[in-house]
């Protein structure tokens, strides 16, 4: 193992050049996987954000007992859907409004806006058909005169989550793919500038795990460096972006990690294969 | 210790570059292969250092058989042979005694014996006094004694030898040859594939001629029948303590 670890960084020594080369087009191709992940999770966030505010509102009819709507609010909180029930008076739907659209204050009279019940769902329940269902259970009680639940905007809302989610994966994986294949050819060029040694270690009776093992070092070292150039490029994009566009999420260190272990396993993947393909069996 | 029976190597592209050939070489033996270009030369040495397997026949080599090797085998086997060629080689980057460390390191040889060793093999090739010099900065004839030191630094049975001499100047040639044969006088086989017919004919050793993969000419044959050992396992220098 140790003179895997020195032939290996011989290798970076003798070929500099070849090796950040190397290290440069990892780094480039994770980068351009990193933004759109990026873009991606932040997408995800906004859109889950958007989400949340997916509620049933169900108007209760005036003179409506204060038992009969605690009663309702309890059976539904049991919902499995449901996340939160509340009840708003007619009192406090006047004060949300006021404060809410200010400018309209002296329009608003007590009485005008009814009682209601606000019923929000859990995450992964938030799905038209689910809403609908939830929605036409609350029907079942007489003392709730309407209910609203912008039908139209969940539908658009949750394709268009469908959309971004397909969209997403599928770009993610030609990503992935793109940068797997410059990623490994880079490395196959690297190796073929060595297969000299290769040859040599062949002819002079070395095990193939002995001739494999400093190209699977180099090939990891290329893959970490790669993907720790790649985080602090991508990371100095966020803060770019944070400070004159918008603000945005980072990835979070776990992500982080995987990223550079992705790297790794690319780089050590490629020397595996690109050396493979030098030790044919005979 | 080399016996062909019945080979015959086919490429899938092309024809047969071997046509059922049999020979075999004795321990200690030196031999010359010789032919035109593309007659079949190479595939015999390549055949011998297991780079190929025959198409039909066997070669046994050492006591291991073609047929029964098994591919992790095959490093074992070749650690006990050496092998050089007409371009050297080389490692450029590396220095002379570096090479030859080179094909110690690889198959894990302990690092304090490696100094004593490499010493004393660049000394039997006469350059003790360039140990540290880099490839280009010897002529020809000093790149392919490094190139032979590292064949010999793990005490091969024979050496393989494609056209040592092929890129070298005749007093180069004269020189590597004479290496060859003091390399044969301390008790390794030489086989030396060349076309030099000037040098294979100033010399007594027993030659094979081959022609478009066929084996057209072995002196031997003229000769009675040396004692035939080349079937009793040789002991693995290697494994047996020193």
């Amino acid at each position: 193992m140790n003179l895997a670890v020195r032939e290996a960084l011989r290798a970076f020594q003798r070929a500099p050049m070849l090796s950040l080369l190397s290290i440069t087009t990892i780094a480039f191709s994770l980068f351009a996987f990193g933004l759109f992940g990026l873009v991606y999770l932040n997408l995800r966030d906004a859109l889950a954000q958007v989400e949340e505010r997916v509620e049933i509102r169900g108007f209760v009819a005036e003179g409506t007992s204060a038992e009969a709507t605690s009663a309702a609010v309890g059976d539904i909180a049991a919902f499995p859907e449901v996340a939160s029930v509340r009840y708003v008076s007619d009192v406090q739907a006047l004060e949300r409004a006021r404060r809410e659209l200010g400018e309209f204050e002296d329009v608003f009279e007590a009485g005008i806006l009814p009682a209601s019940i606000e019923v929000r769902l859990r995450e992964g329940q938030r799905d038209p058909e689910s809403v609908r269902s939830v929605a036409r259970r609350l029907e079942f009680y007489d003392f709730i005169d309407d209910i609203r639940y912008g039908e139209e905007w969940v539908e658009k809302l949750y394709k268009i989550r469908n959309i971004a989610t397909a969209v997403g994966l599928s770009l993610g994986v030609i990503f992935a793919i793109v940068a797997i294949i410059i990623i490994g050819s880079t490395i196959r060029m690297a190796v073929l500038a060595r297969s000299r040694e290769i040859h040599i270690m062949r002819l002079v009776g070395a095990t193939n795990g002995f001739i494999r093992a400093p190209f699977l070092v180099e090939g990891f070292l290329k893959g970490v460096l790669g993907g720790l150039l790649a985080l602090v490029l991508t990371y100095f994009t966020f803060e770019f972006v944070g400070q004159y566009v918008v603000e945005a999420t980072y990835f979070g260190s776990g992500l982080a990690v995987l990223g550079v272990l992705a790297g790794a396993l690319i780089g050590l993947l490629g020397s595996a294969v690109s050396v493979g393909r030098h030790l044919r069996r005979v | 210790m080399i016996r062909f029976t019945h080979v015959s190597k086919l490429y899938p592209k092309g024809g047969p570059a071997l046509d059922d050939v049999s020979f075999h070489v004795n321990r200690g033996e030196f031999v010359f292969l010789t032919g035109p270009s593309g007659a079949g030369k190479s595939t015999i040495l390549k055949l011998v250092y297991v780079d190929q397997r025959p198409s039909q026949g066997e070669v046994r080599i050492a006591g291991q058989s073609s047929v029964t090797l098994t591919g992790s085998a095959v490093p074992k086997l070749r650690r006990r042979l050496g092998v050089v060629f007409q371009d050297f080689r080389l490692l450029e980057d590396r220095t002379a005694e570096q090479n030859v460390a080179f094909a110690l390191e690889v198959i894990g040889t302990p690092q304090d014996a490696i100094g004593p060793k490499v010493a004393r093999v660049l000394t039997q090739v006469g350059l003790a006094g360039k140990a540290t010099a880099l490839p280009h900065e010897l002529s020809g004839g000093e790149q392919q004694r490094v190139a032979i030191a590292r064949a010999l630094v793990n005490d091969p049975l024979v050496l393989l030898a494609d056209e040592p001499t092929g890129n070298l100047d005749d007093r180069a040639t004269r020189g590597i040859f004479q290496l060859l044969r003091d390399i044969n006088a301390t008790g390794t086989a030489v086989l030396m594939a060349t076309h030099d017919l000037a040098t294979v004919r100033a010399n007594p050793y027993r030659t094979l001629e081959m022609n478009r993969g066929k084996l057209v000419y072995d002196s031997a044959s003229e000769h009675p029948a040396a004692a035939d050992e080349f079937d009793a396992p040789v002991p693995d220098a290697s494994e047996t303590p020193q």
